[in-house]
């Protein structure tokens, strides 16, 4: 991350303290105590309710936002952390795309990569960085990476036929047998 | 699941965080990645007074090969080490190892000294740490001081540092030319905590295996080689190993299952190990 500026006296527990990100390409300030995460920030302060918030530990993914470009989870990061920051959450996908899904949420759409959603905000945001570093995973690399995201509806099946196909590539595991044992 | 509350420092210089460091001692506690120490304060398992922010301080980031060793700053990333492109031939079972740390999404943020600061027995950085026979760099406001990475952890998340102390760093050193290196853990899914990990090296003379997620702390074994050969009694030098590492039962594994996973894990990584030799 790049250096930011340092914060000259320390910011009391029992006071709002000032936090400017740049989220999804705008500046936007809101009031954090220190101890507030930047998944609550986001939801709360700023009203941007696309980050979903799960296990608050680092497990499910749900929260996974990009943070100066980078896929991080948003509980286990502060707000004050985030202060000069650059912040992508999956509103800003379609933001940057005039308004229309990109290729990779319509491949979601396509493979019935989601049911109930709640998962898919941290999956595209995980992807959105993962696939501008290795824009061909093999099947092995994309599920190593999705194990990273915990998915109650799909399988993970439809997940990956969605992003080997915006990849232009095949998915070889068809049964949930096979899927199960993978991730 | 949310932090009781602390007071937030982002201290300008690492001069300026050991001086808060000092002033407040064990009610303080230093972040720099927090992909550990931040679900611990989510679930309150710890509530310090303050929190010490070291995730901007570019003193700390730091990545260099200096007088045999590879010296790993306290703000250098997981994925910074792993994208570096001569750590293969550098610290080759590094290389291997820090794949299996937490996933793509926590190396991006989580930090090296910060596992080796937490000290969690399955944890791979303390591991590779203690198999390559590393060292640790503490420093406070006053003094700093080298610790070698065997004598550095005490048992679960439990060190030698002192509350005033910072990891500065931590260096590994270099893999001597001819030496061969492996490793493999058997997890519930890749990135959660390993049941038992295996991270061995064999050199002209010897073979060693380090063994994480069974005893209280990355644990250290030796063995001659028998004429360039693995030494015919391997199986039994596993066996009591195995046995002497202690293992518990817990909601993962068994204690039994941890012991033959030592056995078999072990003697694979130490056939890989001196197949690989360069």
């Amino acid at each position: 991350m790049p250096p930011l500026k340092s914060v000259a006296a320390t910011l009391a527990a029992d006071a709002r303290h000032t936090v400017t990100v740049v989220l999804n390409g705008a500046p936007r300030t809101g009031q954090a105590h220190p101890r507030l995460l930047l998944s609550d920030f986001l939801r709360h302060e700023l009203g941007a309710h696309g980050t979903r918030v799960g296990c608050e530990h680092g497990v499910c993914g749900a929260c996974t936002v990009r943070i100066d470009g980078v896929a991080q989870r948003a509980c286990l990061t502060l707000a004050v952390q985030a202060d000069g920051r650059r912040i992508d959450t999956v509103e800003g996908l379609s933001q940057s795309n005039e308004g229309r899904m990109t290729a990779l949420q319509e491949a979601f759409r396509r493979h019935h990569a989601l049911q109930c959603g709640f998962c898919t905000a941290g999956i595209l945001m995980s992807l959105s960085d993962y696939l501008g570093r290795n824009p061909k995973p093999t099947e092995e690399e994309l599920r190593d990476m999705l194990s990273a995201h915990l998915c109650r509806c799909t399988g993970y099946a439809g997940i990956v036929r969605a992003v080997m196909d915006v990849t232009g590539q095949a998915a070889v595991s068809k049964t949930m047998g096979e899927e199960a044992a993978h991730v | 699941m949310k932090p009781a509350s602390f007071d937030y420092l982002r201290p300008a210089t690492v001069a300026d965080a050991l001086a808060a460091l000092a002033a407040e001692g064990d009610d303080a506690r230093v972040i720099a990645g927090g992909q550990s120490l931040m679900p611990m304060l989510n679930m309150r398992l710890v509530q310090p007074r303050l929190l010490i922010d070291f995730s901007r301080l570019e003193e700390l980031r730091t990545l260099r090969v200096e007088a045999g060793w590879l010296s790993v700053g306290a703000a250098v990333t997981q994925a910074e080490l792993l994208s570096r492109p001569s750590l293969r031939d550098e610290v080759p079972l590094l290389a291997a190892a820090l794949p299996w740390v937490g996933h793509f999404q926590t190396r991006n943020r989580g930090t090296v000294c910060g596992s080796v600061a937490h000290a969690d027995p399955s944890a791979e950085t303390p591991l590779c740490l203690v198999a390559t026979g590393g060292e640790v760099v503490l420093r406070n406001a006053r003094r700093r001081r080298t610790v070698k990475a065997a004598d550095f952890f005490l048992g679960p998340l439990t060190t030698v540092k002192a509350a005033d102390e910072i990891v500065e760093s931590v260096r590994f050193p270099l893999a001597a030319a001819g030496s061969g290196h492996a490793f493999r853990e058997v997890s519930m899914r890749h990135g959660d905590f390993a049941i038992t990990a295996c991270a061995a090296t064999v050199d002209g003379t010897r073979a060693s295996l380090a063994v994480g997620g069974v005893a209280d702390r990355p644990t250290l074994r030796f063995w001659p080689l028998a004429g360039g050969a693995l030494p015919p009694d391997l199986d039994a030098a596993l066996n009591a190993f195995a046995w002497d590492l202690g293992g518990d039962d817990d909601q993962h594994a068994t204690a039994r299952y941890r012991r033959d996973l030592v056995r078999r894990i072990g003697r694979t990584v130490l056939e890989e190990a001196l197949s690989c030799r360069r």
